[in-house]
């Protein structure tokens, strides 16, 4: 049955208890019958203290909140998810966001997937800053609508004066934010007054209450993409040779006979069928998770994206400007590979620079080299292969992103695609005929770069410096790339921060690449004292080229050695990024190899020679 | 019923779609998935919907259940016909230790005997198949305390559920990344309702265990709550004597720890309108949630689902 009303309204409430948000989701849950009786009873005959609830009414506020252990375990501050009836019909998804001023990462959260906003204002106690964080938030994260529910009208007398400026102060901001559509409803919670029902007390008031609003939304006329947009998740194999590309339409709509392109190769083929479960479709839309086939055989993926082909076909580019939502722990780290996930696609990316911090309270933006957690900033990002993405603007879908830690898989970002900066159709590696297979007939061995991470002063550079004289002997053309002399030129503008050590390791792992690719045998003496950073080194290289080698020596012995004198610096506290003492040495987790600095050097060059060498 | 403005099957469809797009990204991301099917209504939804995602392929993935060996007889009839029927690759986990213990409802608490013959049998099922994923019904309507559970749940080494660690969720893109220990708990009903849940299986015409629908059953009435004697391992007391009468179960688990409620719907229709008449939440009728205040918590936390 065709409807005009999109099924299930994916709202967000913002606002804090104070402003009376429990009481009006509370209010609206139970007056539109989404609770269950029993809970309800308990609402009525529950009182905290200092209620001035009458025996009898409902403390509608107790609906909604947590349990007392819950409220132990500090996750109060996270979303919650609600649903909610419509007398006609429609589902409301609640997503209730915490109003506490720290969280913008919830508020995030609850907004991304927002058609419509909620946002409280306590009429008595007028626009605060949260109220202008709520909405730089909203508008961020692309909620299309805001209703400013001003409550509380009760305790102002219903003075309309006084709503009218506050709405005007609030459409104000939402208008420099880029809030297509901004109503504002003068209500009460606590007294009933415009939540379900028309208020008796604000006759200056003419426009809909709160449920007749959600009741009748409709999405705006579209300012979204209509193109057809279908990442694939899952290729479905079945008896008969049957090959399908399962996934959900997230954009425009398809039927058999259209064209479609696979955005990541360029390839174009036919829709075939439109399989559901039940039987083909003749066409689907937005929403929908079907399963297409084409009409010949074309190379696609999980994590490929098929999309309308067209002169606006979305091409694939490796550098984007995008917001990043900082929800990590740790502050982002330049030049850190992360890993980027974007619907059922991930791929390693890296932060290359932040061009501002936002300020989300005044709007400002401020320059900034790192963002911590609860950070809303504009980025730079550089992917390991070109992927097909949209502005978030057109597709929330194909536009959003999170950043991956790749150590504790936590996420850590949530990623906004402003601009698609490099078409990587422009930049075509060239191919030459000269390759890594000639140089190694002409040199006689293949390149491979042998990776010396551990503490300052465990031995790294005086290995690497006996282990190449040997080969060196033996007739193996090599290259040391060592920390410090590596600072001196190349990185001589990168410090010691986390985000500077990425950067740092990350310039190493290419210019060894290169080399390696030129068929010299490299070995880098680099503290690298962070897994992740290691890691995305490793991943320029080929399985077999690059080998990580812990040089596993004890910290004291390391200090005794001091052939550089950090240590004394560093207990002098003239060296607070010092690794081993200020900064955290992340000991490799599963080397190719361990060397132990202590050992007799003769020993653990031949060990080390033998590894290089494939012996 | 009236002509609503938004047909209930558009909220279903989307509630649907919603489900399909979970299945297909967990059994594309994890490595070793595994659906828990647990014979009641959620479950036979959530297998119907994973046959609906995977179509015309078969199942990707096997299914575990765990069996207390207090099921209701007619659960595991149920449970075996529609493997049968279906060609699924069933697994069945059971506490082998507890069992040989001969621990029971009516010789532990129960909270202990759901601890040892649903919490320690659905970890070891999962550690000695080493699945990576385990797809369960939980819905977020069933309980206040589960309106924040994610759709992809986290579950750190050792099976322990860390409010702290849990991931937010943005769009429809899941973070399916695990580190060394770490497994994931999937709930693609998350926002279904209960009463979703009923319409859905009466739209699909869903096979459900016909527990769920009134007849007469024998049962004894202890502490006010009606226990079905399903079978002679019951231990009656003092005086006590079966009777029959009209019942259904809202919820099916063991049969000692199910309350039944009087009732006359025999059929889905039926009973959905007795549904949206009587209005009381769900785990009213469950035994093992009553024990203290927030019993659900601590259970998850030490791995139950």
């Amino acid at each position: 049955m065709a409807t005009s009303l999109t099924p299930v309204l994916h709202l967000v409430t913002c606002g804090s208890v104070d402003d009376g948000k429990s009481t009006l989701i509370g209010r609206l849950l139970a007056e539109t019958g989404s609770v269950p009786g029993d809970q309800l009873e308990y609402a009525r005959q529950t009182r905290r203290g200092g209620s001035t609830i009458p025996v009898g009414g409902i403390d509608f506020s107790l609906l909604t909140d947590g349990l007392e252990a819950e409220r132990e375990q500090g996750i109060t501050i996270d979303v919650a998810y609600r649903h909610m009836n419509l007398p006609n019909g429609r589902r409301v998804l609640i997503a209730d966001a915490p109003g506490h001023e720290q969280y913008t990462r919830n508020m995030a959260v609850a907004a991304s997937n927002g058609d419509v906003a909620v946002l409280l204002v306590d009429a008595a106690r007028g626009v605060r800053k949260q109220t202008h964080r709520h909405l730089t938030v909203c508008a961020l994260m692309g909620v299309k609508t805001v209703v400013i529910a001003v409550n509380k009208m009760d305790l102002i007398d219903y003075d309309r004066g006084t709503f009218e400026q506050l709405v005007e102060e609030i459409k104000a901001t939402a208008s420099r934010l880029g809030v297509p559509q901004v109503v504002a409803i003068p209500l009460s919670a606590f007294a009933g007054e415009n939540v379900t029902a028309a208020s008796t007390t604000m006759p200056w008031y003419d426009g809909p209450h709160l449920l007749e609003f959600l009741s009748a939304w409709v999405p705006l006329a579209d300012t979204t993409s209509s193109t057809f947009r279908f990442p694939v998740q899952f290729v479905v194999r079945a008896e008969g040779n049957f090959r399908g590309y399962a996934g959900t339409v997230v954009a425009g709509e398809i039927s058999p006979g259209d064209e479609i392109t696979v955005a990541d190769s360029g390839r174009t083929a036919i829709i075939d069928r439109i399989v559901t479960y039940e039987k083909d479709l003749a066409k689907a839309v937005a929403g929908q998770a079907v399963t297409l086939t084409l009409d010949h055989e074309v190379d696609v993926t999980r994590g490929d994206l098929l999309a309308a082909s067209g002169p606006d076909l979305v091409q694939p580019a490796d550098r984007f400007g995008a917001d990043l939502v900082w929800l990590g722990e740790e502050p982002l780290a330049h030049g850190r590979s992360y890993l980027l996930v974007s619907g059922s696609r991930s791929v390693p990316a890296t932060v290359t620079s932040v061009r501002f911090q936002l300020d989300v309270e005044s709007g400002f933006e401020h320059a900034a080299r790192l963002l911590n957690m609860n950070d809303v900033g504009r980025v730079e990002i550089a992917t390991d292969k070109p992927i097909p993405m949209d502005p978030y603007a057109l597709c929330r879908d194909t536009g959003g992103f999170l950043l991956v830690d790749r150590v504790t898989a936590d996420t850590v970002a949530a990623g906004l695609v402003r601009h698609v900066m490099r078409r990587a159709f422009n930049v075509v590696p060239h191919t030459y005929d000269v390759d890594r297979e000639a140089r190694v007939r002409l040199m006689g061995h293949g390149g491979k770069v042998a990776w010396l991470t551990g503490l300052p002063g465990s031995g790294k550079s005086t290995i690497a410096d006996a282990t190449v004289a040997r080969l060196h002997a033996m007739g193996v053309h090599t290259y040391v790339l060592d920390g410090d002399n590596v600072r001196t030129g190349l990185n001589k503008d990168l410090g010691f921060t986390p985000e500077d050590r990425a950067e740092n390791v990350r310039r190493v792992a290419e210019v060894g690449k290169l080399m390696s690719d030129a068929g010299l045998v490299v070995l880098v003496a680099l503290v690298s004292p962070y897994r992740g950073d290691r890691a995305a080194a490793r991943e320029l290289f080929s399985e077999g080229e690059f080998l990580e080698v812990y040089v596993d020596t004890p910290v004291e012995v390391c200090a005794e050695r001091d052939p550089k004198g950090l240590y004394a610096k560093a207990a002098a506290g003239n060296l607070p990024n010092m690794t081993g003492r200020g900064q955290v040495y992340e000991v490799p987790e599963h080397p190719d190899l361990i060397l132990h600095g202590t050992g007799d050097l003769d020993a653990t060059v031949e060990q080390l020679a033998k590894a290089i060498l494939g012996e | 019923m009236t002509e609503l403005a938004v047909p209930y099957i558009a909220v279903l469809d989307e509630l649907e779609a919603e489900a399909i797009h979970i299945y297909r990204e967990t059994a594309a991301a994890f490595r070793n998935p595994v659906l828990l099917y647990s014979i009641g209504k959620d479950s036979s939804v959530l297998l119907h919907l994973a046959l609906k995602a995977f179509a015309p392929a078969p199942l990707p993935f096997p299914v575990m259940h765990i069996d207390t060996t207090w099921k209701f007889r007619e659960m595991i009839e149920f449970r075996d016909l529609r493997a049968e029927q279906l060609g699924l690759d069933l697994r069945i986990a059971k506490n082998e230790a507890a069992i040989a213990e001969g621990v029971s409802p009516f010789t532990h608490g129960t909270h202990e005997y759901t601890r040892l013959m649903k919490t320690v049998a659905l970890r070891e099922g999962i550690d000695k198949f080493g699945f990576d994923a385990a797809i369960g019904g939980a819905r977020r309507d069933e309980e206040r305390s589960r309106a924040k559970e994610r759709i992809f749940s986290l579950r750190e080494p050792g099976h322990r559920w860390d409010p702290r660690k849990q991931r937010p969720e943005f769009w429809r893109t899941a973070n399916t990344t695990l580190s060394e220990g770490q497994s994931m708990r999937v709930f693609p009903l998350s926002n279904w309702t209960e009463l979703d849940v009923w319409r859905y299986i009466e739209r699909e015409v869903i096979p459900i265990p016909s527990l769920y629908l009134a007849k007469p059953r024998p049962v004894v009435e202890r502490d006010g709550v009606l226990i079905m004697v399903d079978d002679d391992r019951f231990p009656l007391r003092e005086g006590e004597q079966a009777q029959m009468r009209s019942v259904r179960f809202r919820t099916l688990g063991c049969y000692p720890l199910s309350g039944a409620v009087e009732s006359t719907a025999d059929t889905i229709a039926d009973l959905i309108a007795e549904m949206e008449s009587s209005n009381v939440s769900e785990r009213a009728g469950r035994l093992i949630d009553g024990e203290g205040g927030s019993s659900m918590e601590s259970k998850k936390a030490e791995g139950y689902f």
